[in-house]
C-alpha cells in the first residue's frame, strides 16, 4: 500500500526536478519553434540550394526516434570535438526533433496564406522580407497556434527520455529515488501524477488561446 | 534616375513580348503603345492573354520574350555594360514602384482595417510618416466614399467596398500607370456600379494611364480612349471604341460581340 510519509519524503525532490522538466520543455519549444519556421521558409524557398537541404533535414529528424538523436548529440558528437553537458544535448535535440515537425505546421499554415496576398504584396512593392513579416506571417500563425499547442504538450511529455543521458529531470530523478529506496510505486506515481496535472494545465491554457484567436479573427 | 518620357513616347510600351505556360503561347510576340494618360481597355475570349498582359506588366509573371518598357525606362531588363540583360530584384522594385493593380478579388489584407490597409505601402515601401501616410489614406478613403469606414476591417465590407478600398490602396502610393484587371467580375451585379463610378471618376481627375481587362463592354465604350480586342495571344484589333464596338472589321472581334450582347 502507499506510503504516505515516503510520499513527502520526496515530493520536494520531485518538485524541484518538476523545474528540470520545466524548462527543457521551455528550451526545447522555443528553439523548434524558431528552428521550424526557418525550415519551412527554407523549404518554400524557390532556389533548390534553400529547399532540398531543408526538405532533407526534416524528413531524416522526422524519420529517426528522438531517443537516438539524443544519444547521438550526448554519446557521439564528443568523439568529433563536441562536448554538450547532459542538459544541452537534452534540449537540442529535443528541439532538433520538434523543429522538425513545427516546420511542417508552419508550411501548411504559409501555404494556407491565398496567392492574392503574395500578388498584392508584389503590386505594392513590398520587400520580400516585409510581405513575410507584415502580410504572410500574421495570417499564417493564427490558425496553425492550437496545432504548435498539441506539439509542446507531447514535446513535455518526452522529457523523461532524457532520462536516458541522466539530466536529472522528473523520470531520472525517479528512477534514483526508486532504487535507492526500493520502492518505485511511489516515485513514479507521483511522476505520472505531474506529467497528467500539468498536461492539462497546458490543454486548457491552449483551448484558451485558441477560442481568443478565433474570436480575434471573427 | 527617373526621366519622363519624350514627348510623343509612351508610357507603355511591350515591344515583341512573349509569355509561355508550359507549350501554350500565351502573349504571342505582342507590341502595344500606350501614351500618358490614356485609358485603354482590353476586351476578348478568355484565354486570350488579356490578363497576362496586366500581370507581366506588374512583374507578376516573367516574359519569356521581348522587352516591356515603362515611363521611358526598360522594365523587364536593365542595361549593363551597354547591353540590355533581365532585371534584377532591385531594378524591378524601382520601375515597379510607378504601377498601381488591382485585382479581381480585391485582396486586402484581411489582419487591417480599411485605413491601414492603404498605409502600409505608403510607410514601408514610400518611407511616410504614419501621419501623412494616414493623412493621404483617409483623403482617399474620402474620394472612393469610404470615409465612414476606415476603421472597419475587409470582411466587414461588402465586395463593392472592399474593391474601392483597393483602388484606395493602389492610388495611395501614387503610380503614374493603373492596371484594372476585372475589377467588377467577383462583384455582386448591384455592387458593379459603384466600382465603376470610382474608376470613372478617376478617369477624370487624375493624370493617370489606365488599362483595364474587362466584361462591361458598356463600360468600356464609354470610358475609354482605346479599345484592344485580343484574340490568342495577339490584339487582333483596336480602335477608338465607337469603332471598334460600332462597326469592327474583323470578323472574330464582331463574333465575341455578338455572343456578350447575346450573354447581357
Amino acid at each position: 500500500m502507499i506510503d504516505w510519509g515516503f510520499v513527502l519524503e520526496i515530493l520536494p525532490i520531485l518538485a524541484k526536478a518538476a523545474i528540470v522538466s520545466v524548462e527543457a520543455t521551455l528550451l526545447g519549444f522555443a528553439l523548434a519553434l524558431v528552428l521550424g519556421l526557418l525550415l519551412a521558409l527554407a523549404r518554400l524557398a524557390r532556389s533548390a540550394w534553400m529547399s532540398t537541404p531543408a526538405t532533407l533535414v526534416v524528413e531524416f529528424i522526422r524519420s529517426t526516434p528522438l531517443l537516438i538523436q539524443i544519444y547521438f548529440l550526448f554519446f557521439v558528437l564528443p568523439e568529433f570535438g563536441i562536448t554538450l553537458s547532459a542538459f544541452t544535448a537534452g534540449v537540442l535535440a529535443l528541439g532538433l526533433h520538434y523543429g522538425s515537425y513545427c516546420a511542417e505546421v508552419y508550411r501548411a499554415g504559409l501555404e494556407n496564406v491565398p496567392r492574392g496576398q503574395w500578388e498584392a504584396s508584389v503590386a505594392l512593392n513590398f520587400s520580400t522580407a516585409h510581405t513575410y513579416r507584415a502580410i504572410v506571417l500574421p495570417q499564417a500563425i493564427p490558425p496553425i497556434v492550437p496545432v504548435l499547442g498539441n506539439y509542446f504538450i507531447a514535446l513535455f511529455k518526452e522529457t523523461p527520455l532524457l532520462s536516458a543521458i541522466a539530466v536529472l529531470e522528473l523520470m531520472q530523478t525517479a528512477k534514483i529515488l526508486g532504487s535507492d529506496n526500493f520502492r518505485y510505486f511511489e516515485p513514479i506515481t507521483l511522476v505520472g501524477l505531474f506529467f497528467l496535472g500539468m498536461s492539462l494545465v497546458a490543454s486548457a491554457l491552449n483551448q484558451a488561446v485558441e477560442r481568443r484567436l478565433k474570436a480575434s479573427r471573427r | 534616375m527617373s526621366e519622363s518620357p519624350p514627348a510623343g513616347q509612351p508610357m507603355v510600351r511591350f515591344e515583341n513580348v512573349t509569355k509561355r505556360f508550359g507549350d501554350l503561347t500565351v502573349l504571342d510576340k505582342l507590341n502595344l503603345d500606350i501614351a500618358a494618360n490614356e485609358k485603354v481597355s482590353i476586351i476578348g475570349p478568355s484565354g486570350s492573354g488579356k490578363t497576362t498582359v496586366l500581370r507581366t506588366l506588374m512583374t507578376l509573371e516573367k516574359i519569356n520574350g521581348g522587352i516591356i518598357h515603362v515611363d521611358g525606362e526598360p522594365l523587364t531588363h536593365m542595361q549593363r555594360n551597354g547591353g540590355l540583360v533581365p532585371a534584377d530584384e532591385r531594378h524591378l522594385r524601382r520601375v515597379r514602384g510607378k504601377i498601381g493593380m488591382v485585382f479581381q478579388q480585391f485582396n486586402l489584407f484581411p489582419h487591417m482595417s480599411a485605413v491601414a490597409n492603404c498605409m502600409e505601402a505608403p510607410v514601408h515601401v514610400l518611407g511616410l510618416s504614419k501621419a501623412e501616410a494616414e493623412e493621404r489614406a483617409r483623403e482617399l478613403l474620402e474620394m472612393v466614399g469610404l470615409g465612414d469606414k476606415m476603421d472597419r476591417y475587409p470582411s466587414e465590407l461588402s465586395g463593392g467596398q472592399q474593391q474601392r478600398v483597393a483602388i484606395a490602396r493602389a492610388l495611395a502610393m501614387r503610380p503614374k500607370v493603373m492596371l484594372f484587371d476585372e475589377v467588377t467580375s467577383a462583384l455582386d451585379p448591384e455592387l458593379v456600379g459603384e466600382v465603376l463610378g470610382v474608376i470613372r471618376r478617376l478617369g477624370a481627375a487624375h493624370d493617370l494611364t489606365m488599362i483595364m481587362v474587362t466584361h462591361q463592354m458598356g463600360f468600356a465604350r464609354e470610358f475609354s480612349d482605346r479599345v484592344c480586342f485580343f484574340h490568342g495571344g495577339r490584339i487582333l484589333e483596336q480602335g477608338p471604341p465607337d469603332q471598334l464596338f460600332g462597326d469592327p472589321e474583323e470578323e472574330r472581334t464582331r463574333q465575341f460581340l455578338q455572343a456578350v450582347l447575346e450573354a447581357s
